[in-house]
């Protein structure tokens, strides 16, 4: 794969760890996966684009949130049990907080709180957010043609026709791998 | 109950491929159509509800164990849809890392993360289209956060709070 040499990158103490991850569940109206590249690659360097990518994609395949099972990967990576605990507590507490804070409103005063204005426009600047962020992300790494082909109709398939995501992921994960294997030359001869 | 509801979101997390806009169809046929814990349209003002508060979506899971049973419905909802996955996610963590130095590995993690970065681009135009309800403007605030996020490294929260104060001025 063509790529630049990875910059070097930062191990987070246990308290950056979970207060990166604080960070990311606080700001994460609408796109956490958004947030998470932010604050784990750009901000605070403690993985590269591509072992973000990585991680992310496992996290997806997996059952549970994409970010959620990302956090006890990167967790446990910097600091096993205690780094997937840290990291998955400082992901869900602030909004936990959040959400109780909203229960409590709504049961009160049976409806949400008048910002809906307010929320729609931070709702399209985080539709703007994720989108760019997948740009971002497609463009940092350098994607093959047929990983470009895969990734658009992943896109068509959740945006557009509104297909389950189970089978998306079913259906295109191991064709995306079978063109990743062979260009790494593990299946069909040698390497392209 | 509280067990009941411990057991159901148990089984809604490990089959929650693709987070919780995936798993919504399920949880719904397990709350409203099996167990007849709510109604439709509780459980749609319930979703509303979740999707105002930051962090990780699959917290909708929270907001309707609270629905169901309060405090204690909550805590049994939100363990129960966290916790499973979260084991999950751990021990695959641990196999990828016993099988670091399979040259496969590393290629074949490589092949997801087009239908990561797919799926990601995906939640974002259908959270576009969704904000088109409110008309045009929302789909200018799309079109310059995408670009700022996408050619600056500038923090996203600029975008946030300037389509948080657009909305306020045109929206309301």
């Amino acid at each position: 794969m063509p790529e630049a040499p990875p910059p070097a990158t930062v191990i987070p103490g246990p308290a950056e760890l979970f207060a990166g991850y604080l960070k990311i569940g606080l700001f994460g109206f609408g796109g956490v996966a958004a947030w998470a590249r932010r604050v784990i690659v750009e901000e605070r360097h403690w993985l590269t684009e591509r072992e973000y990518a990585e991680v992310l994609g496992l996290g997806q395949v997996l059952p549970g949130p994409n970010v959620g099972n990302a956090a006890v990967m990167i967790g446990r990576r910097f600091h096993g049990l205690s780094g997937a605990l840290l990291a998955t507590a400082g992901l869900y507490c602030a909004p936990f907080v959040i959400l109780v804070l909203l229960c409590l409103f709504y049961d009160r005063y049976g409806q949400l709180p008048a910002v809906a204005p307010v929320m729609a426009g931070i709702a399209a600047g985080a539709a703007g957010m994720v989108i760019g962020t997948a740009f971002k992300m497609a463009g940092k790494l350098k994607l093959r043609a047929e990983a470009v082909a895969i990734l658009l109709l992943a896109t068509l398939g959740a945006a557009w026709l509104g297909l389950p995501l189970p089978v998306i992921v079913l259906v295109l994960g191991p064709i995306s791998i079978a063109f990743s294997l062979w260009r790494a030359g593990l299946i069909g001869g040698t390497a392209r | 109950m509280i067990l009941q509801i411990l057991l159901t979101f148990s089984i809604l997390s490990l089959v929650a491929i693709g987070g919780a806009n995936a798993v919504l169809p399920e949880m719904h046929r397990q709350l409203v159509e099996l167990h007849g814990w709510l109604d439709d349209a509780t459980f749609s003002q319930l979703y509303a509800l979740a999707q105002a508060a930051p962090g990780p979506n699959i917290l909708v899971a929270s907001v309707m164990g609270w629905r169901i049973a309060g405090a204690g419905g909550m805590a049994a909802a939100t363990f129960g849809m966290l916790v499973p996955a979260a084991i999950l996610a751990w021990y695959v963590a641990g196999l990828m890392h016993r099988l670091r130095g399979a040259a496969w590995l590393k290629p074949a993690q490589g092949g997801l993360v087009p239908v990561a970065i797919g799926l990601i681009l995906a939640a974002g135009i259908t959270m576009a289209e969704a904000s088109h309800s409110h008309g045009v403007m929302p789909l200018i605030v799309v079109a310059i956060s995408t670009l700022f996020v996408w050619r600056t490294n500038y923090s996203p929260l600029w975008v946030l709070a300037g389509g948080g104060v657009l909305g306020a001025v045109f929206l309301s």
